[in-house]
């Protein structure tokens, strides 16, 4: 479907991207948009990266790895015009939190009704709900332009870098203390300081911190974890910060609505493209060297790899800068999220609301309180995977029918904590009981779920690694550690979007703002390469 | 004493046959009175959820408390021709028909759908009561005209999954295969005699249900039954206006108000103002019907006020207003609430309002069906539109558009 057929190996391009996951994808459009020839390499035999949804099961549709939207920034729906290619964002109408001892907190579209929620468990923290996401927003719209625009070079010397560095000055400058303040304490603190600084019930806490630990080694308890949270709290969706969706057809409807999108400008996208090497001349990029044999020529190769692929493995190290080989070498992968996906025969039961399906809706946050997450943790710092994980599941053929065969349901899981390498054993040796250590929780909370399942994908950090070609499995090409974010992301020096290699450039989640399916790598490095050849 | 007594009104406010099940199935309880019914306002805590079932999935919508009256006898199609706005003559055996009537003046009172059952056998719904307009024009002839308002429930089940739904709803597959869109079939569900249109307020694929009150429920649970694997669910009036913004359908007493009962010509709209001069087909020639005269001198002497069309809101405008002003854009699904000015692309003068504003989930833009002046509405006319934002009056800049704003090809398919 994405294939342009015709191009031969000598068929001559302004830009080669490596790499058709969901920023490639996004980067190639654009770049076809302005008018460049465009081709997109990707070695598998489907787009989308980590962004792809694949039928296991005749009518079961999973989404293998990434699994919901938020962060895609809404200026590359309207100026890539995804709607005409069929972007459609489902709502996720709830959200739904075991409290543990047979409870729950199940949060929905109104704010009334989440209020008293929240007041069946604790009056107080009813209250702070309304002081919590006001100051949580607050600190959203501080942290937005930084999150929206390149990073400043600080160590630039150009008339352009001294002016990015006062606009940056002049941002900070203008938020007042206490927002300046919050901001500080989410990007160095840990989450549970900082929601406990509103919540007293264990459980509201609990749901609070449920997005606080997603993709990264840390636990609720550790500094970083606000960064993390704050991240995903960056998101939007029709207007709601920090609302999720679900794509149609999951991410990787999502990532075909690109796929067309960037062919309806232009661009080639060639599939079973592995690239092993960047081809350089005289301290330029020039082209790329497929496994094959293949070469292909274009002034401009763009990477949408993580960055140890994209400087340690595409290009030469000893064409880089010592400083930048070493920082991408240092640079902290260590994945711990897995997938556990289940093809189901019916919806699963929550005996504490046994006659209703409305809190299957969204996210099932399996991670009752915050020391439940933090134990779950522990077990990772010691090279092994968490007994009782913390799970972020979801029912997505309740929100898009078309998943799975009437009356038959898809669930994803993201399951941490699974870290990649494991001390005394192998993946392909615990695969299986990692899966069912998650499917028992599942069945803790949802008595009979076993007895639901028709299949069952348990996908670890391993498997993604090998499969979407991410580092050690980490979901966002490179930790969200305060050291690999904004100027220093993925190196000092190296934020916006260039190499030190003239023509090369690099627009994967490796890069600033980050990872999840966001998109503004691939935009915000579009532009970087469209301005470069502007000024020759 | 008195000050505590019920009041009486209460007793009057009605409820439809499928409330005693649809009401199990609403966690909400909030309703809005149609017509002296009770109409569910939403289902759920979220109504965008229910739009989604539309859009994605199948929806049902009690739509009985329309008003519908049957009309037979030799003169029907007269009475029917000589009232309504579009050609009834056209109207074929089995066929639904969107149409309009007006007053001598030339300006729409209501909307309705017309089936013709046979030639001589219609059924006319009306969102507001119409019957002693009907008897009085019918007098003379010989006409029958019954107001069947609670003889029957009306069930509307809208979506892409609709026609699989229906097609396993015992006793339907037959009426659904094949049925075009426009098109209404007899059939028989649950023993009782239903009919069954392809029809609907969404601008989807969907179909509604005429069903005798008495077997309303055992229609409604085999609906039900049927949909349940296909995860139906009931959606309320503010799931539908998001809908019915989308596919450019006007709502009596928001995109205009019966000229009747209005007390100046600028709250009166003609048919061609409306944005259905596509009714108006024989009229210069001098086809004949209630205010076809007045329509005529509009039509000939090119006296329109307004011409009716879609806008779709400059996303990029839309959002830097809002940021500058500290805010994070609102993107609501709920119409506003309020109508809207609409001034020229300079923003020096007004040049017309809108008429029903909502964001759109399907389409991810604001849209709103306005009225404008005749020279302005060519599609892509830049316009602004007025708008407060943190406190202050501002406008955002818009362009003309066609409606429907979504036409998704399953719905006539």
């Amino acid at each position: 479907m994405t294939t342009t057929p015709g191009a031969g190996a000598d068929a001559h391009y302004d830009a080669i991207v490596v790499g058709g996951g969901h920023n490639g994808l996004t980067h190639a459009a654009y770049l076809a948009k302005a008018g460049l020839r465009t081709v997109v390499l990707e070695k598998n035999d489907l787009v989308g990266g980590a962004a792809i949804t694949e039928e296991l099961l005749p009518g079961f549709s999973f989404t293998t790895f990434s699994y919901a939207l938020s962060l895609l920034r809404p200026e590359i729906i309207h100026e890539l015009d995804l709607v005409r290619h069929g972007f459609l964002p489902l709502m996720m109408p709830s959200s739904f939190h075991p409290t543990g001892d047979g409870g729950h907190l199940l949060f929905g579209d109104d704010h009334a009704q989440n209020l008293q929620e929240i007041r069946r468990h604790s009056p107080r923290d009813a209250d702070a709900y309304e002081r919590y996401h006001h100051d949580l927003d607050r600190v959203c719209q501080a942290v937005r332009p930084l999150f929206d625009n390149p990073p400043p070079d600080l160590w630039g010397d150009g008339p352009q870098d001294a002016a990015d560095v006062r606009w940056l000055l002049e941002h900070l400058g203008g938020l007042d203390r206490s927002t300046v303040h919050d901001v500080v304490r989410l990007l160095t603190g840990s989450a549970a300081d900082w929601i406990q600084d509103y919540f007293t019930h264990p459980a509201v806490a609990g749901y609070h911190a449920s997005s606080s630990v997603i993709g990264s080694k840390v636990g609720p308890m550790s500094p970083g974890s606000g960064l993390v949270l704050l991240f995903h709290k960056l998101g939007e969706h029709d207007g709601h910060l920090g609302s999720w969706a679900f794509h149609k057809g999951g991410n990787g409807g999502f990532t075909q609505v690109l796929a067309r999108a960037a062919s309806a400008y232009g661009a080639e996208i060639r599939l079973g493209a592995d690239v092993t090497d960047l081809i350089t001349h005289d301290g330029r990029a020039v082209g790329v060297a497929l496994a094959d044999g293949t070469e292909l020529r274009a002034p401009v190769v763009v990477s949408a790899l993580d960055p140890r692929r994209t400087f340690l493995e595409l290009c030469d190290p000893r064409e880089l800068p010592l400083d930048l080989v070493d920082n991408v070498r240092r640079m902290k992968f260590r994945g711990v999220s897995a997938k556990v996906n289940f093809a189901l025969d019916d919806l699963p039961t929550f005996p504490g609301l046994p006659d209703t399906r409305d809190h299957f809706g969204g996210f099932l946050n399996i991670g009752p309180t915050i020391e439940y997450v933090e134990r779950a943790f522990d077990a990772s710092k010691y090279g092994w995977y968490s007994d009782e994980p913390y799970i972020d599941a979801a029912v997505q053929s309740v929100v898009d029918p078309d998943m799975a065969p009437p009356g038959k349901h898809v669930m994803s899981c993201f399951v941490q904590y699974a870290p990649y390498e494991l001390r005394t054993s192998s993946w392909d040796a615990e695969r299986e009981r990692f899966g069912d250590r998650a499917q028992a929780v599942l069945e803790s909370h949802f008595p009979g779920f076993g007895e639901l399942v028709l299949h069952r994908e348990v996908v670890t950090p391993v498997d993604i690694e090998a499969r979407t070609g991410l580092s050690e499995g980490n979901i966002f090409a490179g930790e969200f550690l305060a050291p690999q974010m904004y100027f220093f992301r993925p190196a000092p020096g190296w934020s916006q979007y260039a190499t030190p290699l003239d023509g090369y450039y690099q627009c994967g989640s490796g890069t600033h703002p980050g990872g999840c399916v966001i998109g503004s790598p691939g935009r915000l490095a579009a532009q970087r390469v469209l301005r470069d050849r502007r000024d020759g | 004493m008195l000050l505590v007594t019920a009041w009486p009104y209460a007793d009057a406010v009605r409820t439809t046959p499928f409330h005693p099940r649809l009401s199990e199935l609403n966690d909400q309880g909030l309703y809005t009175h149609w017509q002296g019914t009770l109409s569910a306002l939403r289902y759920s805590h979220a109504p965008k959820h229910e739009y989604f079932a539309v859009r994605n999935g199948v929806g049902v919508f009690d739509s009985s408390p329309l008003c519908k009256y049957a009309v037979r006898g030799p003169d029907a199609e007269r009475l029917l021709t000589g009232a309504l706005v579009r050609d009834v003559r056209t109207v074929r055996d089995g066929q639904a028909a969107y149409t309009l009537w007006c007053d001598d003046r030339g300006g729409v009172m209501q909307d309705g759908v017309l089936l013709r059952r046979t030639g001589e056998d219609f059924l006319l719904t009306a969102a507001r009561p119409a019957l002693g307009w009907f008897e009085e024009l019918a007098t003379g002839l010989e006409v029958e005209l019954e107001d069947v308002t609670d003889a029957f429930a009306m069930l509307a089940v809208q979506g892409p999954r609709s026609r699989t739904v229906l097609a396993e709803v015992a006793g339907l597959a037959g009426a659904v295969e094949g049925l075009a869109w426009s098109e209404h079939r007899s059939a028989t569900v649950a023993g009782t005699p239903v009919t069954l249109s392809r029809t609907g307020y969404t601008g989807d694929l969907g179909y509604e249900l005429v069903v005798p009150e008495a077997a309303a429920l055992d229609v409604l649970d085999a609906v039900l039954e049927a949909g349940r694997p296909h995860s139906i669910r009931p959606f309320g009036e503010e799931a539908l206006m998001t809908l019915r913004i989308e596919a450019g359908l006007p709502l009596v007493d928001v995109e205009w108000h019966d000229s009747r009962l209005a007390f100046t010509d600028a709250d009166r709209v003609t048919p061609s103002e409306l944005g259905f001069g596509w009714m108006l087909g024989g009229v210069r020639e001098g086809r004949r019907f209630v205010g076809a005269e007045a329509i005529r001198r509009e039509l000939s002497g090119r006296t329109s006020r307004w011409a009716t069309t879609g806008i779709v809101v400059d996303w990029a405008d839309w959002d830097r207003l809002h940021r500058d002003a500290g805010l994070l854009p609102p993107k609501s699904e709920h119409p506003l609430p309020y109508e809207s000015m609409l001034r020229s692309g300079d923003g020096e003068s007004e040049v017309g309002y809108c008429t029903s504003f909502v964001y759109s989930p399907v389409l991810q833009r604001h849209i709103g069906i306005a009225r404008v002046r005749p020279d302005l509405a060519a599609r892509g006319t830049e316009l602004r539109l007025e708008l407060t934002i943190a406190h202050r009056t501002t406008t955002v800049r818009v362009a003309t558009t066609r409606m429907p704003f979504f036409d998704p090809e399953r719905k006539k398919s």
